[in-house]
């Protein structure tokens, strides 16, 4: 028993699905097998053939003495912390975390000393603990542990010193730790999302920019409707966010300044610009202006300057995005007659087009870890789907009637998109994992669409 | 005073409604389509438009409206070109430019709602411009802006042919 490596073999109910998809990464059993001398170790594996929940336990984190701080008592935090834990890793459809008031309440000295018999009972296979706790500072402690139920051992433990308002980003740390550790992906957990808030009717939709945390907590507006803004896109040290503004009846490409609020014009010219987004080095905004008639990508120093045109195709192109490296762009053009992918180099050179399935391409966006462009169909509806940076192993994810807009998670696993009703116009934020079977609704509090997933947070 | 605006706005309702009923059918000669409402007066020829006609402002939106009929035309699916409907309706816009060349004017590019955001802001931009330039070509002196709503600012709320057809436009926009 003790040698056998178990596996949480998740994926894959789509057939064509994860094996090309995921061959870069450390199989599971390879990297268990290299740690694993004699013991077993627990791991989710998204490289399987079935889909398997892994089931996990999140119990409430006890507190040595409760303690009034500025957002609650460090008793009610320690539920609220483990509710947050446990709803990310449900989120991430990997695991199936218990209820937790089913779950027996864990003291203090317990948590550094599980009861192994208990959890094994209650049919979980791993066990997340930790405590909350008050310094004399002002800050709050987050422990948190990881236990291997069937094995009887600790996996992780992480501390979190943070202000009792960012209570919620210490729970993200300690799931993205857990997640991590379990499934050998990158951490996502801690990221917030810029969005098109929506209300109103269809022909006159009130459009303000918000921002949220990922699992739609802490949600702020940032504009307040008098222009419509569309196509935010969060700066790589999320400072600023760049997006599309009408303010002045004059559709143009901006920077705001999280925090102050300050809005700056990026390019001081009368024509229209639009779709911008940010180089990775967080210098350089490439996007699409219309001179003459004639729509084409451009790139500009974020700091002011001249553009420098880099496409000169008589068609529409838009829609660029830089590869994590910065050494390549892929953008939209119909310059064939119809909506298709090509990539570039950042200089404007060596355009070629990687699309060719049937139906028109749009909006491809490179993941974080280089290895696939989302992108939206169009032909039959619009379909969020995936293809490798050369055109091929594509795969069609959602299937909504009109799913449009991907933007990646930072780990390269989820894509966030939005979906828009037929006929009533109402649009709302979604979120699907590589597999295409976790599709998971993002809850804002009015209609939501364009959504950009900011990177992890420091 | 009050009520010569009264008429002047009930004029306007009443030709835009006339204009909405022509782009339901394929050419702008067609009697509007039935209704269930009661029949509208249509916009000449008839004894209530001539008592309101004294009151258009020579020059006005509504007076654009009276001698070009409509201030839109329409495209096909994924096209920025000006078909024949649609250069007859400019040519009549043309004609009422060259009365009132100080005038400013916006031409709005719409799109329907079955392009990607970004991409229909750049066609609505083109729809835009090719107006822009069939009137400047023409001779048409007036400061023209455009400017692009893309699928944003639909007129037909529906998701049917219907709807898109209708939304697919660049409207003449002229002061009041």
């Amino acid at each position: 028993m003790s040698s056998v490596i178990r596996k949480w073999a998740l994926t894959a109910l789509m057939a064509v699905s994860s094996t090309a998809l995921f061959a870069q990464n450390p199989a599971a059993s390879g990297q268990a097998a290299n740690q694993g001398d004699n013991r077993r170790i627990l791991r989710v594996d998204i490289t399987g053939g079935i889909s398997q929940p892994m089931p996990i336990a999140v119990p409430v984190m006890p507190t040595p003495s409760s303690v009034e701080t500025l957002a609650g008592t460090t008793a009610v935090l320690g539920r609220q912390v483990a509710s947050v834990i446990s709803n990310d890793l449900k989120s991430s459809g990997l695991f199936t975390p218990s209820q937790q008031a089913s779950l027996h309440n864990v003291s203090f000295p317990e948590v550094t000393a599980p009861q192994y018999s208990y959890w094994l009972s209650s049919g979980a296979q791993a066990l997340v603990q930790g405590f909350v706790q008050a310094n004399g500072d002002g800050t709050l402690t987050v422990g948190c542990y990881l236990y291997d139920v069937f094995a009887s051992q600790e996996m992780l433990h992480k501390g979190f010193v943070v202000k009792p308002a960012d209570w919620r980003r210490a729970a993200h740390k300690c799931a993205d730790a857990v997640y991590t550790r379990l499934t050998g992906e990158g951490p996502y957990f801690d990221s917030r999302i810029v969005y098109i808030s929506e209300t109103g009717p269809k022909n006159h939709r009130l459009k303000r920019l918000a921002i949220m945390d990922q699992d739609g907590a802490n949600h702020r507006f940032l504009t307040n409707g008098q222009s419509m803004v569309l196509t935010p896109r969060f700066a790589p040290n999320q400072q600023t966010v760049t997006y599309l503004s009408y303010v002045g009846n004059s559709p143009r490409i901006y920077v705001y300044t999280l925090g102050s609020g300050h809005v700056r014009l990026v390019v001081n010219k009368l024509n229209t610009t639009f779709a911008p987004r940010f180089s990775p080095d967080g210098k350089t905004i490439v996007f699409s202006m219309s001179v003459a008639g004639n729509t084409d990508i451009y790139k500009v120093p974020v700091s002011g300057g001249q553009a420098t045109r880099l496409t000169t195709s008589p068609g529409i192109d838009t829609a660029p995005s830089f590869s994590p490296d910065g050494s390549k762009i892929v953008f939209e053009s119909d310059r064939s007659g119809s909506q298709q992918i090509y990539s570039m180099n950042a200089d404007g050179s060596n355009q070629n087009r990687i699309s060719f399935g049937s139906g028109r391409y749009a909006t491809p966006v490179w993941s974080p870890r280089g290895d696939l462009i989302a992108f939206t169909k169009l032909g039959g509806g619009f379909h969020v789907g995936v293809m490798k940076t050369d055109g091929s192993g594509e795969q069609i994810l959602t299937n909504g009637w009109q799913d449009e807009g991907p933007s990646w998670s930072p780990n390269g696993r989820v894509i966030a998109f939005f979906r828009t009703a037929r006929n009533s116009g109402h649009t709302e934020l979604w979120s699907v994992d590589l597999t295409g079977v976790n599709e998971r609704h993002i809850p804002t509090p009015l209609d939501g669409s364009d959504p950009s997933w900011g990177p992890l947070l420091p | 005073m009050t009520k010569s605006k009264l008429t002047i706005s009930l004029f306007a309702g009443l030709v835009a409604l006339t204009a909405c009923s022509s782009h339901q059918s394929k050419t702008a000669s067609l009697p509007p389509a039935p209704t269930t409402k009661a029949p509208a007066p249509t916009s000449n020829g008839n004894a209530d438009v001539g008592a309101v006609r004294d009151t258009v402002v020579p020059g006005s939106h509504a007076d654009f409206l009276r001698q070009v009929g409509t201030d839109m035309v329409h495209f096909a699916l994924n096209s920025h070109d000006l078909d024949s409907e649609a250069k007859a309706i400019l040519d009549r816009e043309i004609q009422w430019f060259k009365k009132y060349p100080s005038t400013r004017v916006t031409i709005e590019g719409h799109c329907d709602e079955r392009g990607t955001r970004e991409y229909n802001i750049a066609l609505g931009e083109k729809r835009a411009d090719a107006v822009r330039d069939y009137l400047a070509k023409a001779g048409v002196a007036n400061s023209i802006n455009v400017i692009s709503y893309g699928k944003e600012r639909p007129l037909a709320m529906g998701s049917d042919e219907e709807s898109w057809a209708q939304n697919r436009r660049a409207v003449t926009v002229t002061p009041n």
